[in-house]
């Protein structure tokens, strides 16, 4: 094991944090701003990468499949939320039970309308190949998944801090009650916030769905990781998931690489370890 | 309902189970064993939701743990085929009990969504072992299971079978009731309604917790080494997140805080599963809208549809009398 292959690691494991990270910040601040663990979240991700599979069909574009399937998904997370969670209250049980029939829906639907079988997303042509860096090999989509993750990262957190929405979420995450009472709607925040995070979690989705393909099964298969990154980082800190992206996207490749039985174990391990220290995450506010 | 007369409307269902489902096709005898499997694991996920007021998302670490012990003791060791099968029956339940005393040590401490949250993680992190240690679970191809257990009652007889796991299912209703009328079930009510007010009255809430907790994965590892030779067929997938939420599905289905519940959520589950699912293909609609319809409209779950039904017919004939004259409690 030369410097090459720590390297070669470390850029799959960013890359791939960078993947969760999109998923993984709008369950943490769906989670941060409303306290409610939502296990559709990787339906949202997987109904992303299918309605890019459809717009590419029609359009053969790519790059117009994002922002649609981006926001064809943040309109069934808006209606979700206004019809169905909020009249629920606050009732963790409920709520997570309410998101998995909506999960067991959103499966039955995409497999009815595209079908069972395993699908690619292709990468437009010039994301294909690999550019060379200092004798390393690395595949430009990688490196396009990066450079997204950061845009949206950083995208997302100036709205959160420069804007005026960005500090009534904020105010929101750290005491609801106060700010309803200093005149926040967090009614519309949480609107807000659930669709942003629909959104974002599609847009992971069709990334990831040209990375990894689409098929069915995705969607309960990406969840964990991404409450993995949400715990690890600190639930309703954007920061915190970006970290905590990064560590579980790491932890994830060089747990295959090095002790490939040991593996997941190796991820889910700390993620219990800090949830039994530190409920609120490495970087979530107390 | 009077406490006995429940008693005895669960016996009689259960006798007229035991004497209608034998005679039915192999089919729906092999349906109502895996039914009543899950339900020996519902049951698990009762007790700590309905009675302690934990929501667990990990149950099926139990599961599993008990379903890989029997598979790989069956398949590498040839143990637990003859007599020894109830060997295999008691370390089911020792190991799920350890694991849990371990994965209690973390768990127990947490409330509310961060109980839920850690519970998965340790699901996940049993999850992640069975997919991935090939050596010793098969990674992701599983165990074949490919003989059942013979000692004078030959298992491979489906009905024979059904027999056996329902009464495991009887004996672990009766004792788990015996558990919850028990001052120590008794505490941990006290626990779900108000865990400080117990505190302060001197009650170690940790402590009664994590004891419900070691049960409840007791009997997790019981259902799982019965599910290794009902489904013959064990696999990463027994372990993973949707198996935890079924079974908590379940319960919710069926009414927590009942036991039974769980079984009646359990056949519900299965019937559309594994029956619908083969005479038309939108049956997980069904399911998926029965989840819904049931937490917006029955949070008692089906099991509160009599309570209900009576809350809903006084409601009218009296208005609204009887709430304002309700015993003034805390």
């Amino acid at each position: 094991m030369n410097a090459q292959f720590w390297l070669i690691q470390i850029f799959n494991g960013i890359s791939y944090g960078a993947l969760l990270f999109l998923v993984g910040s709008g369950l943490s601040l769906i989670f941060g701003v409303m306290r409610i663990v939502n296990l559709s979240h990787g339906s949202y991700f997987l109904l992303g990468a299918y309605v890019a599979l459809s717009v590419i069909w029609t359009t053969g574009s790519w790059l117009l499949a994002i922002p649609v399937a981006g926001l064809a998904v943040a309109l069934v997370g808006l209606v979700m939320e206004r019809v169905f969670l909020r009249p629920l209250g606050f009732d963790p049980l409920r709520q997570v039970l309410l998101t998995v029939g909506f999960a067991f829906l959103f499966q039955q639907a995409s497999l009815d309308i595209w079908g069972g079988n395993n699908m690619e997303i292709e990468a437009p042509a010039a994301l294909s190949h690999s550019i060379v860096v200092g004798g390393l090999y690395l595949p430009l989509f990688r490196v396009f998944m990066i450079a997204m993750a950061l845009v949206i990262g950083i995208a997302t957190w100036l709205a959160m801090e420069k804007t005026r929405m960005g500090a009534a979420v904020r105010a929101t995450v750290d005491d609801a009650q106060m700010a309803r009472g200093v005149g926040i709607d967090t009614n519309r925040i949480s609107m807000f916030i659930f669709a942003l995070g629909a959104f974002l979690a599609a847009l992971g989705g069709v990334i990831g769905g040209t990375f990894l393909g689409v098929y069915p099964g995705l969607d309960f298969e990406m969840l964990p990781f991404a409450f993995a990154v949400v715990i690890i980082g600190g639930m309703g800190s954007l920061g915190g998931a970006a970290i905590g992206a990064m560590l579980v996207g790491l932890a994830d490749n060089f747990g295959k690489a090095l002790f490939p039985e040991l593996a997941y174990f190796t991820l889910y391990a700390p993620m219990v370890l800090i949830l039994a220290v530190k409920p609120t995450g490495l970087f979530g506010r107390e | 309902m009077s406490e006995r007369i429940k008693i005895l409307t669960v016996a009689i269902v259960l006798l007229a189970l035991a004497s209608i489902v034998p005679h039915t096709t192999s089919f729906v005898v092999l349906l109502a064993t895996r039914a009543l499997v899950f339900a020996i694991l519902a049951m698990s996920v009762d007790l700590l939701l309905g009675f302690t007021g934990l929501a667990s998302m990990g149950q099926a670490a139990y599961f599993g743990i008990g379903a890989y012990l029997a598979a790989i003791l069956a398949t590498k060791y040839h143990f637990g085929l003859g007599w020894d099968f109830w060997l295999v029956v008691l370390l089911g339940l020792l190991l799920g009990a350890a694991t849990a005393a371990f994965f209690g040590l973390f768990a127990v401490r947490a409330t509310g969504v961060y109980f839920l949250m850690i519970t998965l993680a340790l699901g996940q992190c049993v999850w992640g072992l069975a997919y991935r240690w090939n050596s010793l679970t098969g990674g992701d191809n599983g165990i074949n299971v490919t003989v059942r257990p013979n000692f004078g009652l030959d298992l491979t007889n489906e009905r024979t079978f059904f027999f056996l796991v329902l009464g495991f299912f009887v004996v672990t209703l009766a004792s788990l009731y015996v558990l919850v009328r028990s001052p120590f079930g008794r505490s941990l009510e006290g626990i779900r309604e108000r865990e400080l007010r117990m505190s302060i009255l001197g009650y170690n809430t940790w402590l009664h917790k994590y004891i419900a907790f070691i049960v409840a994965g007791a009997v997790g590892g019981l259902s799982g080494v019965l599910w290794a030779h009902t489904n013959g067929l064990v696999t990463p997938d027994t372990v993973v997140l949707t198996t935890s939420v079924d079974s908590l599905l379940m319960v919710v289905l069926g009414g927590a805080g009942t036991l039974v519940g769980g079984a009646i959520g359990s056949a519900i589950v299965f019937g559309l599963r594994e029956y619908l699912s083969t005479l038309v293909p939108w049956w997980q609609y069904v399911l998926g809208a029965v989840y819904v319809l049931t937490i917006l409209y029955l949070p008692m779950g089906l099991m509160g549809l009599p309570a209900r039904l009576r809350q809903w017919r006084a409601g009218r004939s009296k208005s609204e009398d009887g709430q304002t004259l309700a015993p003034v409690q805390s």
